[in-house]
């Protein structure tokens, strides 16, 4: 297995360099050094052009400014990293990268995880009901999602999503009742066909989804939630409550009630710690190892509740219990997060527009943890919508693919036949083999996410990788460029490697050959 | 004997299946007319072609190709009278419908928004069928040597193509759109070519991999066929399923791609024009002037649809596991005449 990886990462090295040396020659004549000084009128021009020429070392011929160059980046290997300079800006690239790996990492990360959150839930059910109404809707949505420019959906997300929410947010006042009608039958259309059934229980669903969407959008408008929106102790024990029925439902089914009231004792003791963690964050200063370290105790205590129940296969229930305690512990986080919304938008930086549309984080905004965190979640709203749409439907069709393939499966005709429930069948014996194919496909995505980020950043002002690329391209400066391109490429063999690695231990029927 | 049993079996068990109705028609039919007529049953695919031969006709004939002049009245350069304050589209829908002379609406110089529009499809469209015929020919050529003849060959072409496909197209994309420079479509669409048809020659080489073991082709080599006339006259045509539809998905991925980098001002950039192009010079203006703004990126949405459809009816076609399933109206019709012959 190490051979391999190790033979693989050797030739996929090897091919990145070749490439690095390919575009390096052709970016040599694309660019042009010299822009900005075409129209010049300066009357010592040619002294101008001679010092440009030394400055880029452009006398060189480019393969050896290549080696130079490869020279610097190993460096790299000894703790002396030189990408070179953007010589517009006069900036060291290895300053330049330092934040924008950073914006670019949290930004694909976050638009990774909800698309195969989303992606996978809503393909799942599309292959379930296959030719149904609900299937046919989503195979058109993904065509058309796969079908938009992503730059094109960025601009109108700034006009709908930022500008026209500030405003609503601001004056809170509604034109007419026709949007929210068609938002609440849409709803209710919507999970009436995810959810199927006899004609009996499809009217029901969509009466129950239609009226708590109704319901859940005349509070919000009533009680005038957008200005100061938290979720409170009502509300995370009502959604928890909620999240702990659903956790039950898609493991082990509802009539296992041992499991079911321990997810729900998990919600409570989620809900007694509140308050105790509300003091905790009030008198002690937090960061991320914090709440990671309070997302492992909160795992740990689902655990051994789990446990604490007992019944015949007790890690079946400590399991559904932890992937409550770990929705409860992020519906109290982000309470913790909203808590900070009022002294956020009043902030003369923010000035009650608190949906960002440029920028990673905005300037002169000075806060605890907390503050920083809805900061930077407002900046991340858009573009990773944005980022997520796309994907979205690469995850949906394929999620969809390979459930049908693995549902006509004997092992399923099998697992039918013994008298398996439905449930059963699909979340045991069939998501978990259309989930192996996955694994290839998620760092094909990133690659393809990453592409993304390039145009998302730019129109965002996100300033990631994507848009120092860009940037870089329009200034004619080379090491920037070469800087993306390395990394990028270093990023795309990582995932690629991840990912042969986890579908071999995943699919024992994939050999490695060394 | 016992396959003679088998094959009846078979028989006998698909007759009573879902797919009763669909292997009764197209009994005794060749491989192409069954693949046709699926997909002439495709109805998205269909409706697709559809719309996708009029937007092209519209656009071509609308602002008229090369020297040939077009039936619309203006010309996507020449500036003139605005005729609704700020441009504003001029339909309506008052009496009766009425198009008025700019129903697109016009720019701040008063150029007609229409005649863009139709100019931008157009180049659209011609860079959306070059980069697939670059991709086609080059993926089908790579994949072909490389399956058939593996070893060292193989090898040095995945590697090339590894080479693609570590960096996103894009990227790879601005510095090709930067380095054929400037205003022209096919340039770029043979520049953007060179780099999509990596996915195509790595399918195309799966399929070689499997044909060249198959007893056929050792019986073309022993007829003494070339390796050219093996690989292009007897493999070729079974691997053509996958070759058309991945290349009609590698120009849907084209026009959006092509738009992107337009947009990003890599691609073409004024006064060539293309629908990205259009984008990326009015985005400013989408508060003031939409209709700048919505109008071509309804058009590459329409086409990227449209290429992505007939690409969805194209591989639903050429999958032989595939099965059409008869509509329940179909099914219900087939219960009653079943009852009515046992009556």
């Amino acid at each position: 297995m190490i051979r391999f990886i190790l033979r693989r990462l050797l030739s996929t090295v090897l091919v990145l360099l070749v490439v690095t040396f390919v575009l390096y020659l052709l970016l040599n004549v694309a660019l042009d050094f010299f822009w900005d000084l075409r129209s010049s009128t300066s009357p010592n021009i040619e002294a101008l052009y001679e010092s440009r020429r030394r400055l880029l070392d452009l006398d060189t011929p480019a393969v050896v400014r290549y080696f130079k160059w490869l020279a610097g980046v190993g460096g790299c290997a000894i703790g002396q990293c030189d990408f070179g300079i953007a010589w517009k800006s006069g900036q060291e690239v290895t300053d330049q990268l330092q934040g924008a790996i950073v914006n670019t990492i949290k930004l694909i990360t976050a638009s990774t995880i909800v698309a195969i959150i989303f992606g996978i839930a809503v393909g799942m059910i599309s292959a379930i009901r296959q030719y149904s109404g609900f299937d046919y809707f989503i195979t058109f949505v993904s065509f058309l999602l796969y079908s938009l420019p992503v730059f094109w959906v960025a601009v109108l997300l700034k006009q709908y999503g930022a500008i026209d929410i500030n405003n609503f947010i601001n004056d809170p006042t509604l034109d007419s009742w026709w949007p929210i009608i068609i938002g609440c039958v849409a709803m209710g259309l919507f999970w009436m066909g995810a959810l199927g059934g006899s004609a009996r229980r499809r009217i029901i669903t969509f009466a129950a989804a239609a009226l708590i969407t109704f319901g859940t959008v005349y509070y919000i408008l009533a009680s005038g939630w957008m200005q100061q929106p938290t979720i409170g102790l009502l509300g995370v024990v009502v959604i928890g409550a909620g999240a702990a029925v659903v956790m039950t439902f898609l493991s082990t089914g509802l009539k296992n009630r041992r499991v079911l009231y321990a997810s729900l004792t998990t919600v409570v003791i989620g809900a007694l710690l509140y308050w105790p963690l509300m003091n905790l964050f009030y008198y002690v200063g937090m960061n991320w190892l914090w709440m990671f370290g309070l997302l492992i105790v909160a795992i740990a205590i689902a655990i051994a509740v789990g446990l604490a129940f007992r019944g015949p296969d007790p890690w079946d229930t400590a399991r559904t219990t932890s992937f409550t305690a770990i929705i409860v512990a992020v519906l109290i986080f982000a309470d913790r997060v909203l808590q900070g919304w009022q002294d956020y938008s009043n902030d003369p930086a923010i000035n009650n527009r608190p949906i960002a549309t440029i920028g990673a984080s905005a300037p002169n905004i000075d806060g605890d943890f907390w503050i920083t965190n809805l900061d930077s979640f407002t900046h991340l709203l858009l573009p990773s919508i944005a980022l997520v749409l796309i994907s979205f439907a690469s995850y949906t069709r394929y999620t969809r693919g390979s459930m049908l393939e693995v549902m006509g499966q004997d092992y399923i005709r099998t697992a039918r036949a013994k008298g398996l429930n439905e449930r059963t069948v699909i979340m045991r014996h069939a998501l978990r083999n259309a989930l192996l194919p996955l694994a290839s496909i998620i760092p094909v995505d990133i690659i393809t996410m990453i592409g993304g980020a390039v145009i998302t950043e730019t129109i965002f002002g996100w300033n990631g990788m994507g848009k120092l690329f860009i940037d870089s391209m329009r200034q004619a400066e080379l090491d920037p460029v070469m800087a993306y391109i390395l990394i990028t490429g270093l990023l795309a063999i990582i995932a690629n490697l991840v990912a042969d690695f986890l579908y071999a231990v995943l699919d024992p029927r994939i050999r490695v050959n060394a | 004997m016992s396959t003679n049993n088998d094959n009846q079996n078979a028989l006998a068990l698909d007759e009573v299946g879902d797919n009763a109705i669909e292997s009764k028609e197209t009994e005794g039919l060749s491989q192409g007319r069954i693949v046709l007529r699926k997909f002439l049953r495709h109805k998205g695919a269909m409706i697709s072609i559809i719309v996708l031969v009029l937007v092209a006709i519209f656009a071509f004939s609308a602002q008229g190709i090369g020297g040939l002049p077009g039936w619309w009245k203006f010309s996507h350069t020449a500036s003139g009278q605005v005729a609704n304050p700020g441009g504003a589209p001029t339909w309506s829908l008052s009496s009766i419908f009425s198009l008025g002379d700019h129903p697109f609406g016009q720019d701040e110089i008063g150029r007609d928004n229409f005649a863009r529009v139709m100019k931008g499809t157009q180049i659209s469209i011609m860079v959306m069928f070059i980069i697939g015929a670059v991709c086609l020919v080059i993926g089908t050529i790579v994949g072909a040597v490389a399956g058939y003849y593996r070893g060292w060959v193989d090898s040095i072409l995945m590697r090339i193509t590894d080479g693609f496909i570590i960096l996103p197209v894009i990227v790879v994309g601005s510095i090709l759109g930067v380095l054929v420079g400037g205003s022209s479509g096919p340039m770029l669409g043979l520049a953007l070519g060179c780099i999509l048809w990596v996915g195509l020659a790595r399918l195309v080489r799966g399929d070689f991999m499997s044909l060249r073991e198959r007893e056929f082709v050792d019986s073309a080599r022993v007829a003494g066929a070339s390796d050219f006339r093996i690989m292009f006259k007897h493999m070729l045509p079974n691997a053509m399923g996958v070759i058309i539809v991945n290349t009609t998905l590698i120009m849907s991925q084209a026009i959006v791609l092509e738009a992107s980098l337009s947009y990003l001002g890599f691609g073409i950039q004024p006064p060539g024009i293309s629908l990205g192009q259009l984008i990326s010079e009015y985005q400013t203006s989408f508060a003031t002037r939409p209709w700048l703004f919505w109008w071509p990126g309804l058009f590459i949405i329409i086409i990227a649809l449209c290429v992505n459809f007939i690409g969805d009816g194209l591989r639903d076609a050429f999958d032989p596991r595939m099965k059409t399933i008869p509509s329940w109206r179909k099914m219900k019709k087939a219960e009653r005449m079943a009852q009515k012959g046992a009556n």
